[in-house]
């Protein structure tokens, strides 16, 4: 049944790429609007083949690891402490529950003014975009590590960090690896959002730049790019968080 | 008690971290003060309206669009298993990707006005509406379908009797997801390439350095944002408790 479902998604897939392609091979679908998906991919080639694309690449990586890992350390390390203050965490909740309801957006100026153009507004955006999504895995996770097995811990004598690292860690693993997922996904949209809207470099700003500049086929090039990656990104940490999940039979 | 008094707390200290960096670099960042003063002075002024609407009405429209598209295409998908487990992983992968590269090929099919704003605040938000419904309908227990057709129900009358309330949980919840991301969407749809509304606004601000008046809306919207978000998170607890 699955396989089945896998065949039927993927003859979908293939035949809407299919039909564009004819539209737009017809002259239905006018190549200003939207070129060919065989042109567009080719145009990708060549533009990776021809390394123009390679600083910005490199710009746009380097803004979503670095957003990652301060969003993924820094989210673990705020959902432990919260975790152990009951009363913070009671006072935090409304605040944690509304965080994603703010248009988050609308608050990059405000970092471009405190951290002047360049790449660290961006950064601080993924951070900040993806953070809470790490928190909240955090606590969920540490919520739902068995009391019988702290009790165990304890019946043991074992120090705070030997709980850590053969208790607690182990028995949230799959929510924080739910967090993991999340956290780079924000980081990623957060950050080429941000190139987009206002930056003098990445490939956020280069689709920008191209459609200011009527280079359609260029533009739509780096936006397959960016779909592409995006796409095999979640779907590589999609399949990582259901194998721990299965792993605890969840 | 002790728990509202926390979170006062809280957000008399998020205040004064403000005020901090505003001592910290003046011109970087209107205080807490200037920029209240500043909404009130927006609230009052006629040139601030127009604005305002242009951003409600995108968003009224596109969420209009998003809940009755996302609503059905749910209902339909969810109601059979293989439309499910064939289209559940396509629109979750859309949902996961950075729609803002998207934006482009919307300002190229409806140009730059309301209409492009509208369809990117409902493509922000038809996913994610789509995807809840979806999981609500599936996880109808089979006595209700079974119920169902012993009642000699018609198709309009189990969806209108049964699937709908059954759901409505789960809908609740992608409504919540659905609205946030539309103001989200329809917001940078402004901020990029537009003329009007609370977007463009912010903009025009940062452009001539005018930090009051980019705190007062970024603060307005935010508010505005967080109050929507607080009605449907409590509509939806009450809903999940019930069920």
């Amino acid at each position: 049944m699955p396989m089945r479902a896998s065949l039927l998604r993927h003859a979908i897939v293939l035949g809407a790429l299919a039909a564009v392609e004819l539209g737009c091979r017809a002259g239905l679908i006018s190549a200003q609007l939207l070129p060919a998906p065989s042109a567009i991919a080719m145009a990708l080639y060549g533009l990776l083949a021809s390394g123009a694309l390679a600083a910005d690449i490199a710009t746009t990586s380097r803004n979503i690891a670095l957003a990652s890992v301060i969003a993924v350390t820094g989210g673990i390390a705020l959902g432990v402490a919260i975790h152990a203050v009951p009363r913070l965490r009671r006072a935090l909740d409304p605040f944690l529950a509304s965080y994603y309801a703010v248009p988050f957006f609308v608050f990059y100026p405000v970092f471009i003014v405190l951290f002047g153009m360049g790449d660290a507004p961006i950064v601080a955006m993924g951070a900040l975009f993806g953070i809470v999504a790490m928190i909240i895995a955090a606590l969920n996770g540490l919520d739902r590590v068995p009391h019988a097995l702290l009790k165990t811990a304890r019946l043991y004598r074992m120090g705070p960090l030997a709980t850590a690292l053969r208790i607690t860690l182990p028995s949230a693993a799959p929510h924080l690896m739910t967090g993991v997922k999340l956290a780079i996904t924000y980081c990623f949209i957060a950050v080429i959002a941000a190139e987009f809207i206002l930056s003098s470099s990445g490939l956020g700003y280069s689709i920008a730049y191209a459609f200011n500049n009527f280079e359609t086929l260029r533009m739509y090039a780096i936006v397959l790019l960016i779909l592409a990656v995006s796409i095999t990104l979640n779907g590589v940490l999609r399949a990582i968080e259901q194998a721990a999940l299965r792993r605890r039979g969840l | 008690m002790q728990t509202l008094l926390d979170r006062i707390a809280i957000v008399l200290a998020a205040l004064l971290v403000w005020q901090g960096v505003h001592w910290l670099s003046p011109f970087a960042l209107a205080s807490p003060g200037a920029t209240a003063v500043k909404i009130v002075a927006l609230l009052q002024s006629p040139a601030f309206w127009p604005h305002a609407a242009e951003t409600g009405r995108a968003f009224v429209y596109a969420l209009a669009i998003a809940v009755s598209a996302g609503l059905a295409a749910g209902l339909v998908i969810g109601s059979s298993r293989t439309a499910s487990e064939v289209m559940d992983p396509v629109l979750a992968s859309i949902y996961g990707v950075p729609k803002v590269t998207l934006y482009p090929l919307i300002l190229l099919v409806f140009g730059l006005g309301l209409p492009a704003k509208v369809a990117f605040g409902a493509l922000h938000s038809f996913f994610p509406i789509a995807l809840f419904t979806i999981n609500g309908v599936r996880k109808l227990p089979p006595v209700y379908r079974r119920a169902a057709s012993v009642m000699r129900l018609s198709r309009a009358q189990t969806l209108a009797t049964i699937v709908l309330p059954a759901a409505l949980p789960e809908i609740v919840s992608g409504l919540r997801i659905g609205v946030s991301l539309t103001l989200l969407g329809v917001l940078i749809g402004e901020m990029f390439a537009s003329q009007r509304g609370l977007g463009f606004l912010i903009m025009t601000a940062v452009g001539v350095h005018d930090t009051q008046t980019m705190m007062a809306v970024t603060a307005m919207l935010a508010a505005v944002a967080v109050a929507m978000n607080i009605i449907l998170l409590r509509l939806d607890s009450s809903l999940h408790r019930r069920g």
